[in-house]
């Protein structure tokens, strides 16, 4: 049995941020949840993914995030609970669904989990998901802690069915990823057969209805701001005349940071959980009892803004400062001891000094940057393209997966990155504003999830663009979820579809398509170059299995090689291709049996074959 | 209870979230409060895996820099770059065996001499504790081990609130069955090599 699934209410369990999650949702009775894979919220839709193969839970990995925000609330509207999960960045994907899903609302209870990630740990931007409530009016709960997370998810589901909106649920990389012990509540049945019955002057949003829908969510939203005043979620510990507003992990910093400093008599804290609508009267309240206040939050200053607009509007002359040069920046993350140093700073008491041992003496030490694995197939792609366009002037725009790594040296492939499904887009942009020639790197599951209209686009605005769809059979970067393209029955799994992304592309009208297997060197330059001269769309298709995803699987791999007497030392294995199962053994390159997985790609490309497999015995 | 922090830094595949794992689930077992934080983005493809246990009372589940107790690094030039989050206090326990930055591997950086690695770092901090874990692992049974004979050392330098007996109760009952039995002696010897 799945440990989340544990019955034993009352005992605690060690779990991840992303499970207390699950595990909320459960005992509030989610029946059905959804997602598209993103660090750092990917555990949470794991974690569903193995539970709804042994209960009733419906479970799926949607094709993007703007699917799985339609499949969830479909559910909810049909009286279910649904969750949906997703990445920060997700909730653009999905924004559009989302806004005017906030004016239909919900008949069960829905909600939406955005996993915000400061300081960028896995991410391409640092966006604070917090003015998506603000944007679409809906009620946003933020947990300070793991096993907040679990409680506050069956509040979640509570509010939503509440006030007949979807909510949303705001997490950082420090709640996702952090683990703690967790108290287990009940487990409910779940109810998994829902209804809707038919009333199109409700639920069709043409403009006459939207219109009157918008008076519905503004209601919703005085609604929710009365349950934000009266909500435990917003709470105030302490009782001194120095106040400290802050949400999130930011709450335990600052109680740690209170404790530190000595200062419990001194500081009041007004915790907000429930951060959209924000509880402007006991903001007021509790700004009109301080001498000053700081707010203490990661990211855009949300919180203060908002207690600087209340306490404005109350006529309050009460100094709330958060964000600025000599206090708390809009950038990356907090820590605790930052947030002590600008606490003890704020108020005048005595700064602490940093006992950090002192390091500059230090040589420079060598990183240690993630590199593709031995053995990848994105690597032998990269490859084989840089060898069919040498000579040619060219743009490479990439995307959002493994292959992303391409950009590092010694392959240097990748140089326009803005999103999920950019590559082909943007493609387009420079084939027209541009005479390089312009060649896109696409993964398999970043096709499925955003790529498809940006090569309809290339099809039908006739661009002269090749796209390498690099397809791995799995999404491998977030930790090998299926995506439309995988053969579900590798895993055992029956009742699914499978899509071809060969059958796609041809079915889109591209002019020239071509398959390749990546570790035939030679011929995956040739296809490529024919691909390259051809004038118009044209897509090669890269198919070899994640050398991970492949081991998962318990696939046979093949014999690792070893560098022979005749190596000349060119090292065009190492310089050209920089797989990490070579190393260098004084001045003669060698190769880790361990790690090679027998590709035979640096056999194919060494100017002496001085490459060769290891011999049995 | 007196807070203590610990930072535990390894490569990815070290087994370093088991580690983490065991310590956690020992101090739930002790009643202990505990919170936990990893980054571990990409650690499949060669990256740092860090962790950080804050064992105590305190809210955060994070440590700034020079507020750690304890470090224990599976990789020596992985401790040595985690000098930032050491005290002069600060104990350090690290697995002196190497395993080079593939930028090392390919000649484009030079790895650190390991005696200096140690010089750096005990000139510095309270106390350092090295010793060959792989050597000491695969005494053991189990090469993957190097975790748990770290773990051992962690416990014989006793700034953790966690008794040995517990730690070994939490490698019986959560750890692999088939590798209890190499995990318990690799405990004891990483325990016995720290004294």
């Amino acid at each position: 049995m799945h440990r989340l699934l544990t019955d034993r209410p009352g005992s605690q369990m060690l779990m991840l941020g992303n499970e207390a999650i699950v595990r909320g949702a459960l005992e509030a009775g989610v029946a059905v949840a959804t997602t598209y894979p993103g660090t750092p919220s990917s555990e949470v839709s794991l974690n569903c993914f193995q539970i709804a193969r042994e209960t009733d839970l419906y479970f799926q990995y949607s094709t993007n995030e703007k699917v799985a925000m339609e499949v969830a609330a479909a559910a909810a509207n049909a009286g279910l609970r649904s969750l949906c999960v997703m990445k920060h960045v997700g909730l653009n994907v999905a924004a559009d669904a989302l806004m005017t899903l906030a004016y239909v609302g919900v008949s069960g209870a829905m909600v939406i989990l955005t996993a915000d990630d400061p300081a960028m740990f896995s991410s391409q931007n640092e966006q604070d998901n917090r003015y998506y409530a603000k944007l679409s009016g809906l009620p946003m709960l933020e947990p300070s802690s793991v096993a907040e997370a679990r409680t506050m998810m069956v509040e979640a589901f509570a509010l939503s069915e509440r006030l007949g909106e979807p909510v949303l649920f705001r997490t950082t990389t420090r709640i996702n990823h952090s683990t703690a012990p967790v108290p287990l509540g009940e487990l409910p049945e779940r109810r998994t057969r829902g209804d809707f019955q038919r009333d199109p002057f409700r639920y069709v949003t043409v403009p006459a209805v939207s219109r009157r829908l918008h008076v519905r969510l503004l209601e919703n939203i005085a609604r929710a701001a009365e349950l934000s005043e009266a909500s435990s979620l917003n709470s105030v510990t302490g009782n001194g005349a120095w106040g400290v507003i802050c949400n999130g992990v930011s709450f335990g910093y600052v109680q740690d940071a209170v404790a530190d400093l000595g200062l419990a008599h001194r500081v009041r804290i007004l915790r907000i959980g429930f951060s959209h609508p924000l509880p402007e009267g006991r903001i007021v309240d509790f700004v009109a009892g301080c001498e000053k206040v700081l707010v203490v939050e990661e990211g855009e200053p949300y919180l203060e803004e908002g207690a600087r607009a209340a306490a404005q509007a109350a006529g309050l002359t009460v100094a709330i400062r958060g964000k600025g040069p000599d206090l708390f920046s809009r950038l990356y993350e907090l820590d605790p001891a930052l947030v002590r140093r600008r606490l003890a700073t704020y108020f005048g008491v005595p700064v602490p000094a940093s006992t950090t041992v002192d390091t500059s003496d230090l040589p420079e030490l060598p990183q240690r940057p993630p590199n593709l694995c031995a053995g990848c197939s994105h690597r032998a792609t990269f490859y084989a393209v840089k060898k069919a366009v040498e000579g040619m002037e060219t743009i490479f725009p990439t995307d959002i997966g493994c292959y992303t790594l391409g950009f590092l040296p010694p392959l240097s492939m990748g140089d326009f990155l803005i999103c999920m499904g950019s590559s082909i887009g943007t493609a387009c942009g420079f084939s027209k504003s541009t005479d390089k020639k312009v060649v896109a790197f696409i993964g398999d599951s970043t096709f499925f999830h955003s790529g498809i209209a940006g090569l309809v686009n290339a099809v039908f605005n006739n661009h002269d663009i090749t796209v390498v769809i690099l397809d791995n059979g799995t999404t491998a970067m977030t930790g090998h979820q299926p995506n439309p393209g995988v053969d579900m029955t590798a895993l055992n799994l029956d009742g699914y579809g499978r899509v071809s992304i060969e059958a796609v592309v041809r079915a889109l009208g591209v002019g020239h398509v071509s398959v390749i297997r990546p570790f035939k060197v030679q011929k995956s330059i040739e296809a490529i170059r024919e691909a390259v001269a051809y004038k118009g769309v044209s897509v090669v298709i890269s198919q070899e299995l994640c050398a991970l995803y492949a081991k998962s699987l318990k696939r046979k791999r093949g014999k690792p090689f070893q560098v022979s007497e005749r190596c000349r030392n060119h090292r065009d294995c190492i310089n050209q291709l920089g797989c990490p199962a070579f190393y260098l053994d004084g001045e003669r390159v060698r190769i880790d049996a361990d790690m090679c997985v027998g590709c035979a790609v640096c056999a194919q490309i060494c100017p002496e074959h001085a490459i060769v497999p290891v011999r049995e015995g | 209870m007196e807070t203590k922090r610990l930072i535990i830094v390894a490569v990815g595949g070290q087994g370093n979230l088991l580690a983490s794992k065991v310590l956690g689930e020992a101090a739930l077992a002790a009643g202990i409060p505990v919170r936990m934080s990893e980054i571990h983005g990409m650690a499949q493809r060669g990256g740092v895996v860090e962790s950080s246990l804050v064992f105590g009372e305190a809210q955060s589940p994070i440590i700034s820099d020079g507020e750690a107790d304890a470090v224990v690094g599976f990789e020596p030039l992985e401790t040595l770059r985690a000098l930032t989050k050491c005290n002069r206090d600060t104990a350090v326990i690290t697995n002196l065996a190497p395993l080079p930055p593939f930028t090392v591997a390919i000649g484009r950086g030079t790895y650190p001499d390991i005696g200096l690695i140690q010089e750096k770092i005990r000139s510095r901090v309270g106390r350092l504790i090295s010793l060959d874990a792989v050597t000491l692992a695969r005494s053991a049974g189990s090469v993957l081990a190097v975790n748990i004979v770290l773990l051992g050392a962690l416990i014989r330098a006793e700034i953790l609130p966690l008794t040995a007996e517990g730690v070994r109760d939490t490698i019986r009952h959560r750890t692999k069955a088939a590798f209890v039995e190499a995990n318990l002696k690799a405990f004891d010897l990483g325990f016995a090599q720290a004294a």
